[in-house]
């Protein structure tokens, strides 16, 4: 005893359960994205991007045991009798019911047969895009400032001091001294050989070289060469390197999103209300899978404007419809800003399949001939539960031509929104 | 137990006792734990209380919820069950449902006790006394706890098994060993000897053993399905024919698979026996609730009042203390909404306090009941009977008339037969012995889980694996148990039979794969 250790934890890592949640998760994922895809539904568009409330019925994730069932003869010791005396008999209710508890509703409405616990905001978005992709996305050109990145490239003999390299400098110096001094560093052992050898092993004595005269020249010049390597520096400027760092571009992919959509006074609330939870959930799925993605919008009545992501989304118009005005003004977006040998170009319309009908033939042409050929992807949506018009026959002879570069799909009610996001943007087997 | 251990007066002085506390705050610092703790341990040693050393880690909230999805224990493999476990918490905490744990104790030496930092000072000093002195020595007094688990070896065994289960994840797949794990943890009420001590386990034991038993598993299991040849069947054989295999029923169902199945690979019988070994290890803990949470709040409430006593406590501290402990110990009436079920800590704190007095102050009921110990020394008498039994045995030897009375203790048979429920007995003479009967088997871990066990194999037919229930009182299985049955399908490898069999009659049976509707009994 007394041997009591103290220990702070709480800087070790919590979150010991992360993979056991995950493993969750993974396991129950079918139940997680039906839930998810419900949500979508449910939630009004401002209110996609937070977590979710997800249930699972709990017959679904119990844990089977061994255990009695209901039935045969139990007696239980309970505590707080008031007025029972052995003997006593109490009627059962009726119905048989057991000793309580099975079937009862939690004070907040969600029953107890429920599992239901809290995915985040990001698993929500997770399991919302899951196995979607932008389809045809290829390596453009490199361009982007953004996408520069510093990269190491070798050493410079000129840099700022915070790049100084201490080794590579001072091994330079090293080398440097090495091979200024090594010879004469050579010749000091040679003379200092040569000087042991004549004090120890005099020669004969020879009037014209006395001795002490030799002694004293070879003296003079180990000290002459001796001063010598002493000036030679420890370091000096020609010795330092410098890390060197080079911008480099990134392999980058550019692209570019073109939101078309029809705001005329023949998209009624509710059109405009999928509509817009459409383009909602592409602008989310592409802001998780694209940190660097341009987003135009445009809406269109009988005319067509770039907008900004608050005014797409939020302001009402009224008016006539003529789609070519927006298809124009994306072209025209493309011609000034986003060249196709750069940007991989992706386009989404939406409208309800209104238009004038000498419209619809120059919407055909002018997508067939001045877009398709510059973007990834173009993809159509038609938002009306009725027949079809004009629009939609004249893009189906688009389609007929264009399959890969080209989708259309219908979609009647709210319901539908999220099925044919997935449908156009599923990711297609390699 | 030392015998002479110096006793605290037996009457608290009647003035108050000087006041010198040890803090006057209710933030605590590392410092302060440290004191307290070293007061308390003094305290716990005036008592005669023997511990394993303590570690003390002081954790957050969100560890805290951590440690309770690994259901105690302090390294985990990784299963989906505990991620389960884990969203669950978290949910009730955050709603504000359910307050976390103040603390969690680990059956380890040393005792690992987590305290939150959430918890004011008078909170983790009740935890201090309450875990690693209360929880701390009956782990090491108990018999069960001495004779089933090797508090020293756990931890390694834990990261063994923790990496081999990753090991197999990693070979194998994490769908391959979570279906293992799934069909494992459905047994694992199953995958302990009740009556056999195992062998200790000690994780470089393990590892060294591993691979030997790799190698000879896989020879004795050739042993028992080899076929014999027709032309040698003679007397003998024809005899072993009729005899069952096993000879004897068993018990413990994942030993018996992980020994006997056909079909399982190496790994899959290391993963089932991992679940056996931690189920084998928790075993103790599910006989011993009501004595071992009593046994704690016994001594936090006595321990602390013992600083108060020495004056080392303020009265705020006291009474914030005195607040915590009667929400722990609180009884519901059996007709309250918040009532479900007997709390083990009431029942066990009421057993253990009453013992104390009726040593201390025996009445003539207390000495014709307990005719042994009545009127002798209170601390030797406790640790006596925190020692040498489990809840059933506890309940039946020490609940007193006393206590019986104060919790109002009855009886209710409710027989299916019947048309209204019956009181069989209360708290009264002639009612004691039976209250004190029912109870204590209420608490019998074979009597609250149905009993099966492995019944036959048909070694040498179509190798279908028969298991047969033994029904109490009539008592039928739940509905799930088809469930639990494709489980044992899954490891077993081949058919699997459960027969429920009552007084010689068959009354229940399942079958995995299920067998066609005319076949099944009417029932």
């Amino acid at each position: 005893m007394g041997m009591t250790h103290i220990v702070d934890r709480r800087l070790n890592g919590k979150n010991k359960s992360a993979v056991n949640r995950e493993r969750f998760l993974r396991r129950y994922r079918q139940h997680i994205k039906k839930a998810v895809a419900d949500a979508v539904q449910r939630r009004s568009i401002t209110d996609i991007e937070r977590g979710e409330n997800v249930s699972i019925p709990s017959r679904d994730i119990q844990e089977p045991v061994f255990h009695h069932g209901q039935g045969g003869r139990r007696e239980i010791v309970h505590p707080g009798n008031r007025e029972y005396v052995a003997g006593d008999s109490i009627p059962k209710p009726p119905g048989g019911g057991g000793g309580g508890g099975g079937g009862k509703a939690s004070p907040d409405g969600e029953g107890m047969d429920e599992f239901a616990f809290q995915i985040t905001q990001e698993e929500f978005l997770d399991f919302l895009f899951d196995d979607l992709e932008l389809p045809n996305l290829a390596r453009k050109k490199l361009k982007d400032t953004e996408a520069f990145k510093y990269v190491r490239a070798g050493y410079s003999t000129q840099g700022i001091p915070a790049r100084l390299d201490v080794v590579r400098s001072l091994r330079g110096a090293h080398a440097r001294r090495l091979s200024l001094g090594g010879a004469r560093r050579r010749k000091v052992r040679e003379l200092e050989r040569q000087l042991a050898e004549l004090k120890s092993n005099p020669p004969e004595p020879d009037p014209a070289f006395r001795i002490e005269d030799q002694i004293a020249a070879l003296e003079a010049e180990i000290a002459r060469l001796k001063g010598n390597l002493k000036r030679i520096p420890f370091i000096d400027d020609i010795d330092l390197r410098f890390r060197q760092h080079q911008k480099k571009p990134q392999p980058a992919t550019s692209a570019v999103m073109f939101c078309l959509m029809d705001v005329s006074g023949s998209m009624t609330q509710m059109h405009k209300d999928i509509a817009k939870r459409f383009f909602i959930l592409l602008y989310l799925f592409l802001k998780k899978n694209y940190k660097k993605i341009d987003v135009v919008f445009i809406r269109h009545h009988t005319s067509a404007k770039e907008v900004d992501e608050e005014e797409f989304f939020y302001s009402r118009e009224t008016g006539g419809t003529i789609v070519s005005s927006a298809l124009k003004l994306m072209k025209k977006i493309v011609d000034a800003r986003y060249s196709p040998a750069e940007w991989n170009i992706y386009a989404a319309q939406a409208s309800d399949g209104d238009n004038w009908n000498d419209d619809s033939p120059v919407c055909g042409k002018l997508l067939q001939d001045g877009i398709l050929p510059l973007v990834q992807y173009f993809a159509y949506v038609e938002i009306t539960p009725q027949d079809h018009q004009m629009l939609w026959y004249e893009y189906e002879k688009v389609m007929a031509q264009s399959p890969n570069s080209f989708a259309m799909q219908q979609i009647a009610d709210a319901g539908e929104i999220y099925p044919v996001f997935r449908q156009l943007f599923e990711r297609k087997a390699a | 137990m030392s015998e002479t251990v110096d006793r605290p007066p037996k009457k608290p002085a009647r003035k108050p006792p000087a006041r010198n506390p040890i803090s006057t705050g209710s933030e605590w610092t590392f410092e302060l734990i440290g004191r307290y703790d070293e007061e308390i341990a003094k305290c716990a040693a005036e008592f005669g209380i023997d511990t394993y050393p303590n570690q003390i880690e002081v954790i957050s909230a969100e560890q805290m919820m951590d440690a309770y999805s690994s259901v105690g224990m302090p390294v985990g493999y990784h299963h989906w069950s505990f991620g389960k476990q884990f969203l669950n918490t978290a949910k009730g905490y955050q709603r504000g449902q359910m307050g976390l744990a103040y603390e969690i104790v680990i059956n380890s030496d040393p005792c690992i006790a987590y305290l939150m930092e959430e918890n004011t000072l008078p909170m983790q000093a009740l935890v201090i006394a309450h875990a690693c002195y209360g929880h701390n020595s009956f782990f090491k007094g108990n018999y069960l706890f001495r004779t089933w688990t090797d508090a020293s070896a756990i931890i390694d065994y834990l990261v063994f098994a923790r990496n081999y289960i990753a090991q197999c994840e990693e070979r194998h797949g994490v769908d391959a060993v979570e279906q293992i794990l799934d069909s494992c943890h459905a047994l694992m009420n199953y995958g302990v000897d009740r009556y056999k001590r195992p062998a200790p386990i000690s994780a470089a034991e393990e590892e060294r053993r591993q691979k030997e038993r790799e190698e000879y598993l896989q020879r004795q299991l050739n042993d028992l399905w080899r076929t014999i040849p027709k032309s040698q069947e003679d007397e003998a054989d024809r005899d072993r024919r009729k005899r069952r295999y096993p000879e004897e029923p068993q018990e413990n169902l994942l030993y018996f698979i992980e020994k006997n199945a056909p079909l399982l690979e190496i790994w899959q019988r290391e993963i089932i026996r991992i679940v056996r070994k931690i189920a084998q290890y928790f075993y103790p803990q599910r006989q011993t609730q009501v004595m071992n949470e009593g046994w704690a709040s016994f001594w936090h409430y006595t321990l602390l009042n013992r600083l108060y006593e020495k004056g080392l406590v303020t009265d705020g501290f006291m009474m914030e203390f005195l607040q915590s402990h009667t929400a722990v110990i609180y009884q519901p009436p059996f007709n309250s909404p918040w009532y479900s079920g007997i709390n083990p800590y009431t029942l066990g704190f009421s057993i253990y306090s009453d013992l104390r007095r009726i040593c201390e102050n025996p009445t003539e009921e207390d000495r014709q009941w307990f005719p042994d110990f009545a009127g002798t020394d209170w601390v030797k008498t406790l640790h006596f009977a925190m020692q040498n039994f489990k809840d059933e045995s506890f309940i039946q030897q020490f609940l007193s008339p006393k206590v019986m009375r104060d919790l109002k203790l009855f009886a209710i048979e409710n027989d299916d037969q019947a048309d209204a429920y019956k009181v069989t007995a209360i708290h009264d003479e002639p009612g004691y012995r039976v209250l004190r009967e029912k109870l204590a088997r209420q608490y019998n871990l074979s009597y609250r889980e149905p009993n099966i066990q492995v019944w036959n194999v048909d070694i040498r037919g179509d190798r279908s694996l028969t298991l047969r229930h033994v029904p109490v009182d009539r008592i039928p299985l739940a509905e799930d148990t088809e469930e639990v049955l494709r489980h044992t399908h899954r490891l077993w490898g081949f058919d699997v039979h459960l027969e429920s069999v009552d007084d010689a009659k068959l009354v229940q049976e399942f079958h995995c794969p299920p067998r066609d509707m005319d076949e099944e009994p009417d029932t």
